[in-house]
């Protein structure tokens, strides 16, 4: 047997030939790209890799790389991913799903393959719509939303999916943006470098049906004052260094640097804090910056290992002989 | 001395509230009456509630164990000795019993605070209602209360030993030694519950031989069976035995997804322990998760296998449709029950076949089998596997509560003598497409995520032949619903064989179903009528020569626990009028049930 080596790839090794079907301006080109980049760089042999999607638009994503790929039912990657990645540890699992796909049908195989901890790495685009069928409202839409189905507004209060996934007891959850190349690669990078369930919320944009839906956050000229990016052990300042995140008692607040407050006076980020994550979590635009990056990482043992460590604690203390599996206890013989 | 009487079978039934540990007894019984080589068939009955109401009808668990010197197909139709541990117990189940039969009740019971429970008025030990049996009222508690003493168990610790004490009194009544069940004592209870339990156990049989209220005892010889090495098995052991066996000879890991459901469950319980044979299993968060981490298992290349009852079916069903298009191997199991919706979850029903044939959205055929019998299951659970993996598809297998819970003797099969079907996933590079077909079982390959150079994408939208792409082509749409029906049409299934007359009136039967007929039929042409006996294991597709076998029959019935399911079926693809001999009451088909509907439905020959 030869030594294995990383194998060496570019991008285009991870663009399958398919004709991409998304409309034209789609957020879900950047991302693409970005995975498709980020996958050629990890040192993952191409046939290591498996991309399990549900159903919508952002589910197609199987169908574009060029890898193990798995288009199933709406809601249930979650379910499909842990089978295969329990049964089959040795592969890089990666779910690509939607606002919808992930928390709407597919909200209980989530919470549940984060709370085991699969070693599966999940990729949502939120763009807070349903744009497969053509333009109703989400679970992470804004109260008050005219859709084609909510003709007077939404009155359905949305989910914030940080602070579900942690509330589920997340291993790891980040979050980044469709245009923000640099990070969104860097989000990806420590998703796939995380042994456990990697959360990753990825603001995208729906040209078609909810356009402009993440402008106010991400819009170059608000960007830097309206999005927290967070740095492990770094203090969290915002607004071209002018704005910092400090606590008072439990409670975040925003504050303006100088005038005797420094980034010392900052809350400092720490990636391991439960309650840190959950305050994080909780900040939102337009009485927080949003935090970008990764609000969370504190690895714990996953579903997979685990359940091999028992079958192979099984194997090496147990019988495999299937004859005297099916004599059982009690025999008796006729001669 | 009292004399012991030989006789060729017994029928007796253990009944007591859900707490009184008549499962254990009857389990007991069972096993002891395996090892003595006697043929048995048994019938657990107890209520969903896990304890109701301490005396109530609702509450009253059963077990009734058949066992005789010869071939036996059924539990039996009416028990000739009743163990009743309370009122509640006699009144539910004296119906059943023969008239002349042995009732042995726990006489403490009776008294009026137990009769308002179960809405008796008058005391039936001494009201004449029972003047056509032989009643033996034992005082249970008392003796078993002096059987413990000085063991310094509470109360109700004690009360907790009285069925071991009747379990004892009915060793002695049909010379059964003690010795399997005392070991089983010793192996489940610490002291100083083993110990009493024990007491209880020797204490009862003793009482029996010594007082004067049996005057005889019975005994049942050994059934001449083939040579081999035997053990006593239940359905649902069967069935994760065969499926273990099945992976096996596939060469392949098991994997299981499962959500807890009466009475599939047992299951799940059994794969869960044989991880030293490489199973793999996974109590998912419901049903629909059950099913698909076993799609990805077997995505993956792994058997992925799921087992369920009817409402999990319900829930599993676009999952299976997911399976169908991506055809990739699974084995779904079907442990029957009372429906629809919550139905009667601890009793019985075949109600699930048309679900299982038709019931998915779209053109979506797959291979339907059903077990006939407890050691069946083992056989259809390999066959199931055989067939997934040969044929790339998923397959359901039926079973059902009856056969779940029930028992008999097994003769253990050499495992080395069951076939293999070993799987070889695709490895070539050159030409590979997902969806090309090996001419013969028109599978497409199966290809283990990992292989380098088949990287390629699969899914539940439409596939284009051969290449597998995504597919909206209207030609090629209808081609391949053709192409996936032929595929489950052209799966090599055994012919049916007839058991009995060629001619005359055929009882075609599936699943449980299977010893009622068997022994009405054969009852039926001893007492001088021309009539047949075909089971059907292999439900879709059916048997080659279904039509032609239906066709020698004047007439033909099908008794089914459902409304005439399996008719529909059969109307279906043979245009035979069959005739359904429908049951829907949660309880397994009584031999003279079928017999009754046999000498309805007789063809009477001209002379």
């Amino acid at each position: 047997m030869s030594t294995p080596e990383a194998p060496v790839y570019t991008k285009k090794d991870f663009m399958s030939d398919q004709i991409i079907r998304w409309c034209p301006g789609c957020g879900d080109y950047a991302i693409l790209s970005q995975a498709q980049t980020v996958f050629a760089e990890l040192g993952i042999p191409r046939e290591q890799f498996a991309i399990i999607s549900g159903i919508g638009c952002s589910s197609r994503f199987p169908y574009y790389i060029n890898a193990y790929g798995f288009h199933t039912i709406h809601g249930r990657a979650f379910a499909v991913a842990t089978g295969l990645k329990t049964s089959r540890p040795d592969l890089s699992v990666w779910v690509a799903t939607g606002d919808g796909d992930a928390l709407s049908i597919g909200g209980n195989h989530l919470i549940h393959c984060l709370r085991r901890n699969v070693d599966l790495n999940i990729l949502l685009f939120n763009n807070r719509i349903y744009g497969l069928t053509k333009g109703q409202y989400s679970p992470t839409s804004e109260v008050g939303k005219k859709t084609k189905s909510t003709p007077m507004g939404s009155i359905d209060h949305p989910f914030m999916p940080a602070a579900l996934a942690l509330g589920a007891d997340a291993s790891f959850v980040a979050r980044s943006v469709d245009i923000f190349v640099k990070e969104q690669r860097e989000v990806m990078r420590a998703a796939a470098a995380h042994k456990g369930t990697s959360f990753v919320e990825l603001y995208q944009n729906c040209n078609i049906f909810n356009d402009h839906a993440w402008d106010q956050l991400t819009e170059k000229a608000v960007r830097d004052d309206r999005c927290l990016f967070l740095e492990h052990g770094k203090p969290m300042i915002f607004g071209a260094g002018k704005k910092g995140i400090k606590l008072r008692g439990l409670r975040p607040e925003v504050v303006e640097l100088g005038d005797g407050l420094t980034a010392d006076d900052c809350l400092v980020h720490d990636e391991t804090d439960d309650f840190l994550g959950a305050i994080l979590a909780r900040m939102d635009y337009p009485a927080f910056p949003v935090p970008m990056g990764v609000l969370h990482r504190k690895p714990r043992a996953t579903y997979d290992a685990m359940v091999n460590e028992q079958l192979a604690a099984a194997k090496a203390s147990g019988s495999a002989d299937l004859q005297s599996l099916l004599l059982g206890k009690d025999t008796w013989t006729v001669k | 001395m009292k004399s012991t009487q030989s006789v060729d079978h017994v029928v007796i039934r253990f009944a007591g509230d859900s707490g009184d540990g008549m499962q254990i007894v009857g389990s007991q019984f069972t096993n002891t009456t395996a090892l003595l080589g006697n043929d048995l068939a048994t019938f657990p009955d107890f209520p969903a509630e896990i304890r109701a109401p301490a005396g109530t009808l609702a509450g009253v668990s059963g077990f009734q164990l058949h066992f005789a010197n010869h071939d036996i197909f059924t539990p039996g139709d009416s028990p000739e000795a009743l163990v009743a541990m309370n009122p509640a117990a006699l009144k539910a189940n004296i119906d059943d019993l023969k008239p002349g039969g042995l009732v042995i009740v726990n006489q403490e019971k009776f008294i009026d605070r137990e009769f308002e429970k179960c809405g008796i008025t008058s005391n039936p030990l001494d009201d004449g209602s029972l003047a056509a049996f032989r009643v033996v009222p034992v005082d249970l508690a008392r003796h078993t209360r002096e059987a413990v003493e000085g063991l310094g168990l509470s109360g109700k610790e004690t009360e907790r030993c009285k069925n071991f004490y009747a379990l004892g009194i009915t060793y002695w009544l049909y010379t059964r030694p003690m010795e399997t069940t005392e070991r089983w004592i010793e192996a489940k209870f610490k002291e100083p519950y083993r110990e009493a339990n024990i007491r209880a156990l020797r204490a009862g049989y003793n009482y029996a031989e010594t007082v004067e209220l049996f005057h005889e005892r019975f005994e049942v010889a050994p059934m001449k069976q083939a040579p081999g090495v035997y053990r006593n098995i239940m359905g649902n052991q069967a069935t994760a035995l065969g499926l273990v066996v099945g992976a096996s000879k596939a060469g392949v890991p098991l994997f299981l997804g499962s959500y807890p459901i009466t009475p599939a469950s047992d299951i799940l319980h059994y794969l869960a322990a044989f991880k030293s044979h490489g199973v793999c299993t996974f109590q998912a968060e419901d049903e629909i998760a059950a099913i698909t981490s076993a799609i990805g298992a077997s995505f993956g290349g792994s058997i992925g296998l799921t087992t369920t009852s009817g409402p999990g079916m319900a829930l599993k069903t676009e999952a299976m449709g997911l399976a169908v298009m991506t055809e990739l191997p699974l084995v779904i199991v079907n442990i029957q029950r009372g429906g629809p919706s919550t139905g009667l979850p601890t009793k019985t029903e075949q109600s699930d076949l048309l679900q299982s044939v038709y019931g998915r959205n779209g053109e979506c055929p797959l291979p339907v089998i059903a077990a006939s019998t407890p050691s069946d299951c083992f056989e259809m659970a390999v066959e199931a596997v055989r067939i997934a993996t040969t044929y790339m598809t998923p397959v359901i297998l039926l079973t059902d509560g009856y056969l779940a819970n029930g028992s008999e003797p097994w003769r253990v099969p050499n495992v080395d003598d069951i076939p293999a079907f070993p799987v070889t996933f695709h490895t070539e590079v050159a030409g590979f497409k997902a969806y090309s077909r090996n001419p013969e079982t028109l599978a497409r390959p199966w290809v283990r995520p990992g292989t380098p150079g088949l990287e390629h994408r699969i899914g539940g939208l439409e596939k284009q032949e051969g290449t597998g792409n995504v597919s909206y082509d209207p030609t090629n749409h209808e081609n391949m619903v053709k192409l996936r029906a032929a595929k489950v049409a052209g799966i090599k299934v055994p012919d049916i064989e007839v058991h009995g007359d060629e001619g005359g009136l055929l009882v075609v039967g599936w699943g449980s179903t299977y010893g009622a007929i068997r022994v009405a039929v054969d009852q039926a042409r001893r007492a001088g009528l021309r009539v047949g006996h075909a089971h059907i294991r292999n439900i879709h597709p059916l048997p080659a020569n279904t039509d032609e076998v239906l066709r020698r029959y004047d007439r033909v019935i099908v008794p089914e626990m459902n409304l005439g399911q399996l008719v529909k079926v059969l109307r279906d693809l043979t245009l035979i009028d069959c005739v359904s001999v429908p049951k829907v009451k949660g309880q397994a088909f009584k031999v003279s049930e079928v017999l009754t509907a046999i000498r309805h439905h007789q063809v009477v020959e001209a002379k």
